[in-house]
């Protein structure tokens, strides 16, 4: 049914959206590169000329970097791990037979709604305040000393927070798979007498590989970029400064605009790499 | 799939589900349920559950002194605008890509998806930049614009993956009875894409109401959304609590109300249709 007039009119109601794209991503990408060769300090005589790849150096041999490699690392796998796992199980629970089913779910999923700068701050002061925060309260009563979460055990904190609010995600995402799961395969298999164990592992666990897959890309360009819990938070104190705020502190904070463009084409080609992986599926499911 | 199970069973699953499900959902209950209390009460030790003298005195505080409803204001024409705006623009691509596919549709859709992962950070100073040198720095309009163009891929595919599901069959059935194109796309099309435009409108309302980045790093104090008046609390009247209470409870309400009934529309949107 496609005519040669239809298709012109279809490359017209496309432009739009494709043009606005495309200078969205190619103006900036091609200003962080040339920064990135430029020395360039806004407050200290602006643009000071060619710098060649000085600045990529730089970057990764400042003494911050390795650590906030590490923290990266840390917080990414850590709620990755933390949320996948819940995820499962919880999944599994909220497919179950019960009553109230609705509420529970709208319950679970709520976390996701809060903005990251409520989250982030009702954690830091309501919970994990070391004088009136609930977590205080609970560990004086069972007669230990309260903890200072945010500057004692700063990254685990914040993979604390980070995780309650994407377990929700995980959570509905796997369920949405699991209910997709042919219910007569797993009566069969229980028939059968397959323990529940078994089942799991060979019927449920196989059916949810798909899905488990999308969360961890989806959430690792999510998790690769979290800023708002840190910026509340540490502001990046107490070895919680990842990557993507080490160079939020580059550009902004100490100005050094070059040395930041750097640290983002960095930050660009490692989201790329995972984004490959993603599409990849993404484009398969679009064939079917 | 509703599987027989005995009662008994099925009490056990009820009575855990609820438990993980209010253990999952108690920092929200308890900020709105501090936000009732007063600042002495919030910092009560041993903490009280709900047991205090109820009252709307923090909501009060918190409107004037902070000057909420500008905040609120902001929010909604920033998240609102860039919906509408999105909308404008992504409804005919998604409906050309959906009806008049060509060779080169499924490389654009996931092309559109892949400026999606650009990490915002790697791009911030240009985007900086440009917004002082174009005076948008701290302004509606330059924030209804960035928000517009990041969830604008989102947007398209939503559209996208509603509109495929549209069978042509009536589309052709219609013409063949006579119908015009004007009767077509007023009778038949628009009724069957409003469920999957609203569903689509929801979400990217949500996800701009959140956004925490950019909305955090480009205003200051005009066009500051509640995402930044939040963050403001962070010291020292973070420490109270009640108050903290109050305002959170403000930023959340409405997201919250919206969010439960946008969950279906959720899994679709953040997959780009992986998992249905």
């Amino acid at each position: 049914m496609a005519t040669k007039a239809s298709r012109s009119a279809a490359r017209l109601m496309m432009a739009p959206a494709v043009i606005l794209l495309l200078g969205w991503m190619l103006v900036p990408l091609i200003m962080t590169l040339w920064f990135s060769f430029r020395t360039y300090l806004p407050l200290r005589g602006g643009d000071l000329g060619w710098a060649g790849f000085d600045n990529y150096v730089r970057f990764v041999s400042s003494s911050a970097f390795w650590p906030a490699v590490q923290t990266t690392l840390v917080i990414v796998l850590g709620v990755l791990i933390i949320t996948v796992c819940l995820g499962i199980v919880l999944a599994i629970l909220l497919d179950q037979p019960m009553w109230g089913q609705g509420v529970v779910r709208i319950l679970v999923i709520a976390p996701f709604f809060v903005m990251p700068t409520v989250s982030a701050l009702v954690w830091k002061n309501m919970f994990m305040d070391p004088v009136n925060g609930l977590f205080s309260h609970l560990w004086r009563f069972f007669g230990a000393d309260p903890v200072s979460w945010l500057s004692d055990a700063a990254t685990p904190s914040i993979i604390m927070i980070v995780s309650w609010q994407w377990l929700p995600f995980a959570t509905l995402i796997l369920l949405t798979a699991i209910q997709s799961l042919d219910s007569e395969q797993l009566e069969a298999a229980e028939m059968d007498g397959a323990p529940h164990l078994k089942r799991f592992w060979f019927i449920i666990l196989p059916h949810l590989s798909r899905a488990i897959t999308i969360v961890i890309l989806i959430q690792t360009i999510f998790l690769l970029a979290i800023f708002a819990e840190i910026f509340v938070t540490t502001g990046g104190a107490f070895g919680t400064r990842t990557l993507s705020y080490l160079i939020f502190q580059r550009v902004l904070e100490s100005q050094n605009v070059g040395l930041g463009s750097a640290g983002g084409v960095y930050a660009i080609i490692l989201a790329n790499i995972v984004a490959i992986f993603l599409m990849r599926i993404v484009g398969k499911n679009l064939d079917n | 799939m509703a599987r027989a199970v005995t009662p008994r069973r099925k009490l056990i699953n009820t009575g855990l589900a609820w438990a993980v499900g209010l253990l999952i959902f108690f920092p929200i209950l308890w900020t709105i349920l501090t936000s009732f209390k007063t600042e002495a009460q919030a910092i009560a030790s041993p903490p009280i559950f709900l047991g205090f003298d109820w009252t709307l005195e923090n909501y009060s505080v918190v409107m004037e002194r902070s000057n909420y409803a500008r905040f609120l204001w902001n929010s909604i024409l920033i998240a609102g605008g860039s919906t509408i705006l999105g909308l404008i623009v992504a409804v005919p691509a998604a409906w050309s890509m959906a009806f008049v596919p060509s060779r080169r549709t499924k490389d654009i859709l996931l092309w559109m998806l892949s400026t999606k992962m650009l990490p915002a950070v790697g791009v911030l100073y240009p985007i900086y930049l440009l917004f002082i040198q174009l005076g948008l720095l701290d302004s509606r309009a330059g924030l209804v614009i960035v928000m517009m163009l990041i969830n604008l891929p989102i947007i398209v595919w939503m559209l996208y993956t509603y509109f495929r599901e549209i069978p042509v069959e009536i589309l052709e059935a219609a013409r063949m009875d006579g119908a015009t194109l004007k009767e077509e796309v007023l009778y038949i099309l628009t009724p069957m894409a409003i469920p999957g435009i609203a569903s689509t409108m929801l979400l990217n309302f949500i996800l701009a109401w959140n956004e925490a980045f950019w909305t955090l790093n480009l205003t200051a104090v005009n066009a500051a959304p509640l995402t930044a008046f939040i963050a403001s609390y962070s010291s020292p009247e973070g420490l109270f609590f009640a108050k903290l209470s109050a305002a959170s409870t403000m930023a959340i309400a409405p997201i919250l109300i919206l969010g439960w009934f946008s969950q279906k529309q959720l899994v679709r949107g953040l997959t780009f249709g992986a998992v249905k």
